[in-house]
């Protein structure tokens, strides 16, 4: 289903996407598949030397669960910008739920736009990520 | 080098060529499994130029040519003691399979908080494709813990 300009509200809901647990197989091949190789991710003994409880998750993976309930929603062309900031940890073992609200409606560049808002949070409900994007829709 | 001296420094450019493989190894890591990111037919289909690359892949391509590390080596910080702040992405076009992106990165600025415990440093990189199109512009802030 086509989401028009029309049909989204300030202050709606995008639908959530509760991702899988992330184990560190996935950290493993998200290190070789980023290229972010940073033992902080695969070692626990170089974590934790680098003053870390252990390996923590990339924040990449977390911003790439992110736009993964953007392009749930729409389609990815429509993703003009994206941007977040990392705001607490992930950890093995940790499920990431992502959610996005309407901010604001508006043009840009002759086109209409909506902003959200974007939050992914773990099992507790703590906040990992606070993120934001422009989106482009249709009339 | 010290911190406040890497400001303003722009970096030689980088060249990166982008291969299927690795944007599907990149999409199945991160679990989309949408066909744009794997087949051709259906990248096209959904307006692409070809297959394409998720929404996050341009710091991938940053990081393949080793930017963030390569401001943290000049500096001396050993790289388990930084964490990423924060990411952003204006798109102007698409990744794509096949495609070289070309970039240039900057340090845009530098910063302390909690008493000089966080160094923030914000880099800035523009890429484009062999086309020459201007395909997005990254602003990245890694985190250093310092003590």
């Amino acid at each position: 289903m086509t989401i028009r300009f029309a049909d989204v509200q300030v202050g709606d809901s995008i639908p959530d996407l509760a991702k899988p647990p992330i184990d560190r197989t996935q950290l493993a091949l998200f290190a070789g598949a980023s290229g972010d190789h940073n033992p902080i991710h695969l070692d626990d003994e170089q974590a934790r030397s680098g003053g870390l409880p252990g390996v923590i998750a990339h924040g990449m993976l977390s911003m790439a669960f992110l736009g993964q309930v953007l392009t749930g929603w729409v389609p990815q062309s429509a993703i003009r910008s994206f941007s977040a900031r990392f705001t607490a940890m992930a950890f093995p073992g940790d499920t990431i739920t992502c959610k996005g609200v309407v901010t604001a409606k508006t043009q840009e560049n002759g086109e209409n736009v909506v902003d959200l808002d974007l939050a992914a949070v773990n099992q507790d409900g703590k906040q990992t990520l606070a993120g934001s994007a422009r989106i482009a829709l249709p009339a | 080098m010290a911190v406040k001296d890497i400001v303003g420094k722009v970096f030689d450019p980088f060249s990166i060529e982008v291969e299927k493989g690795r944007v599907a190894f990149f999409a199945r890591s991160i679990g989309a499994s949408d066909p744009i990111h794997f087949s051709e037919a259906a990248a096209r289909a959904a307006g692409h130029r070809g297959i394409v690359a998720p929404p996050t892949f341009g710091f991938t391509i940053a990081m393949d040519a080793n930017q963030s590390f390569m401001v943290l080596d000049q500096l001396g910080i050993d790289k388990t003691r930084t964490v990423h702040g924060e990411q952003e992405f204006i798109y102007h076009d698409d990744i794509c399979a096949g495609d070289t992106i070309t970039g240039q990165q900057t340090v845009a600025e530098s910063y302390d908080k909690k008493g000089g415990a966080l160094t923030f440093i914000v880099t800035k990189t523009e890429i484009k494709n062999q086309l020459g199109s201007h395909v997005c512009d990254l602003r990245t802030v890694i985190v250093v813990r310092n003590g």
